[in-house]
């Protein structure tokens, strides 16, 4: 864990509106995407109406944090000079079993070596004193 | 049809600066030439413009046209930056219906472009002050994980694509080969005079896999402009008329959110190209050459299938064999596209398809080419598209 903000040198969200209770959720361990309380709908990234029928009425959801790889890139050359020290590294987008997608790294694996529906599972990096980003490592089936 | 914009438009100049990597020109200066150039082509006058679509982007503003060309009674503008790269196709069909309804008569689209010398697409993508429309998502939820170039949300949709169809990197690599061969044929490409082989492509390095270096676009400079108006004002004019038999716009959905899509390859285009097909009253396999925005490799080839020359799912083995070659069954980006010739958003798209059905092509024509498209792709994957007939 980073000390601040300053020493970790990577971009962080903007902590505010949702964005900043996604993450501060993440800081207490939980995972959690918007769900409708009117038609069940899972939806990120977050926005203020469901899309299927146009409920304002939300919440937080939780999921158990397990799922799947459903696709990825490998950067290998440096297009932020932030993250110069961790190529090649993989984007992946995980699919959660309760259905919403993210995106996220999968960590102590070669990324290389993804494969699709290679199940994994949530952990919380505390990159910041402030910010804790959800990533995911594989599990053995 | 009632309401339909076919063949009530047509696209009368055309101009294109020098494109290059580095300029010694101001943005307004590189629109100024293109424009002029267009102006000219057509036969008009710069005060003969009353309306001015900029697509987006880069920092001229209609305004900064108007007071060059002393147009003291502007009529019309409008700016398209929801289309993201689409911008470009999107604009003409803006002009299609400024004119069909009477607000103008004669629309210029003046488009600049400073990918090599001014801010790098990938450094705008998750600034809110860009203005791109999906940068608060990727700002928040992708840039947190290093992922906020198009190559790399674009390659996730490439890798879903072969792992469900089992497109190889054969099949991409022959787009890049296909459109530098073809870029060795335009006096204007900046990849003119650099040959290259499918085993130069197989053999670059990965930028993002799955794309290497050659599955991506140039970053150039340069600048393209278009003139559209009525039938009736084209025939005092000085070019043959191109029409707009056709055109349209599409949104993926969600917009803003690759990843949460039902699928990944359903894209604006796939609503867009058949409303374009079905007003200009003709098919995909009707068109005599096709001009598709080529970002990167696999988006063409998800072009293609979406706008209907194949299945989907079947456009790897579509762009094999010389089919998508000058002299092939359907000839695809003809001057080298955003991969060989220069990326200024698919405007040099639509010149390039007016230079082939005014037969003007030289050595790149498509023999008695009737009817060609251009599409257009922005954002994290608007579409628009043209059919345009000789």
């Amino acid at each position: 864990m980073a000390s601040d903000a300053s020493a970790y040198g990577k971009p962080l969200p903007l902590m505010r509106g949702y964005t900043k209770e996604f993450y501060d959720f993440c800081k207490k361990r939980e995972l959690r995407f918007q769900r409708c309380s009117q038609c069940g709908a899972w939806r990120h990234t977050p926005r203020p109406m469901c899309g299927e029928c146009q409920s304002l009425q939300w919440k937080w959801e939780k999921v158990a944090g397990k799922g799947k790889v459903y696709t990825w890139t490998v950067t290998f050359q440096p297009l932020y000079p932030q993250f110069k020290a961790e190529v090649p590294y993989a984007g992946v987008i995980v699919e959660l079993d309760e259905g919403p997608r993210m995106v996220s790294w999968v960590t102590g694996i070669d990324p290389m070596q993804l494969k699709a529906d290679m199940p994994v599972e949530v952990w919380f990096d505390d990159v910041t004193p402030e910010v804790t980003i959800p990533k995911f490592r594989p599990v053995a089936c | 049809m009632a309401g339909s914009l076919k063949d009530q438009t047509c696209i009368v100049g055309i101009g294109e600066s020098k494109y290059s990597r580095g300029t010694p020109f101001s943005d307004l200066e590189l629109g100024l030439q293109a424009s002029m150039s267009a102006i000219e082509d057509a036969g008009l006058k710069p005060r003969d413009i009353d309306a001015i679509v900029i697509p987006g982007g880069f920092g001229t503003t209609a305004g900064d046209y108007a007071a060059c060309f002393g147009i003291e009674d502007l009529r019309f503008t409008a700016s398209l930056e929801e289309m993201g790269g689409a911008m470009t196709v999107c604009a003409v069909e803006t002009a299609a219906m400024a004119l069909v309804s009477g607000v103008a008569n004669y629309v210029l689209i003046p488009f600049v472009a400073r990918w090599y010398s001014g801010m790098k697409a990938r450094e705008g993508t998750s600034n809110e002050a860009s203005r791109i429309p999906a940068a608060i998502a990727v700002r928040d939820f992708y840039m947190p994980y290093g992922m906020g170039a198009p190559p790399q949300y674009y390659s996730w949709m490439c890798q879903r694509h072969m792992l469900e169809f089992g497109t190889t990197h054969e099949h991409l690599g022959t787009i890049a080969v296909t459109m530098r061969r073809h870029a060795q044929l335009h006096p204007n490409a900046v990849m003119r005079d650099r040959p290259m082989s499918l085993d130069d492509y197989m053999n670059s390095r990965w930028v993002t896999y799955p794309y290497h270096l050659l599955d991506c676009c140039l970053e150039t400079d340069g600048a393209a402009a278009v003139i559209v108006t009525t039938p009736e004002r084209a025939r005092d004019l000085k070019a043959r008329p191109v029409y707009v038999a056709g055109i349209a716009s599409g949104h993926p959905y969600p917009a803003h959110e690759i990843p949460n899509r039902r699928d990944m390859f359903t894209i604006g285009l796939t609503h867009a190209a058949p409303r374009a097909f079905a007003m200009a009253g003709v098919t995909p396999q009707d068109l005599d050459f096709a001009e598709i925005y080529d970002c990167f490799t696999f988006q063409t080839l998800q072009q293609i299938e979406e706008m209907g020359l194949c299945k989907r799912g079947e456009g790897g083995p579509f762009v094999m064999g010389g089919r998508i070659e000058v002299g092939g069954e359907m000839p695809i980006n003809t001057h080298g596209g955003l991969l060989s010739q220069a990326h200024v958003c698919a405007m040099n798209h639509i010149v390039e398809a007016v230079c082939q059905l005014r037969h003007d092509a030289d050595l790149r024509q498509v023999k008695d080419a009737q009817l060609g498209a251009v599409c257009a792709w922005g954002g994290h994957g608007h579409g628009s598209i043209a059919v345009l007939r000789r």
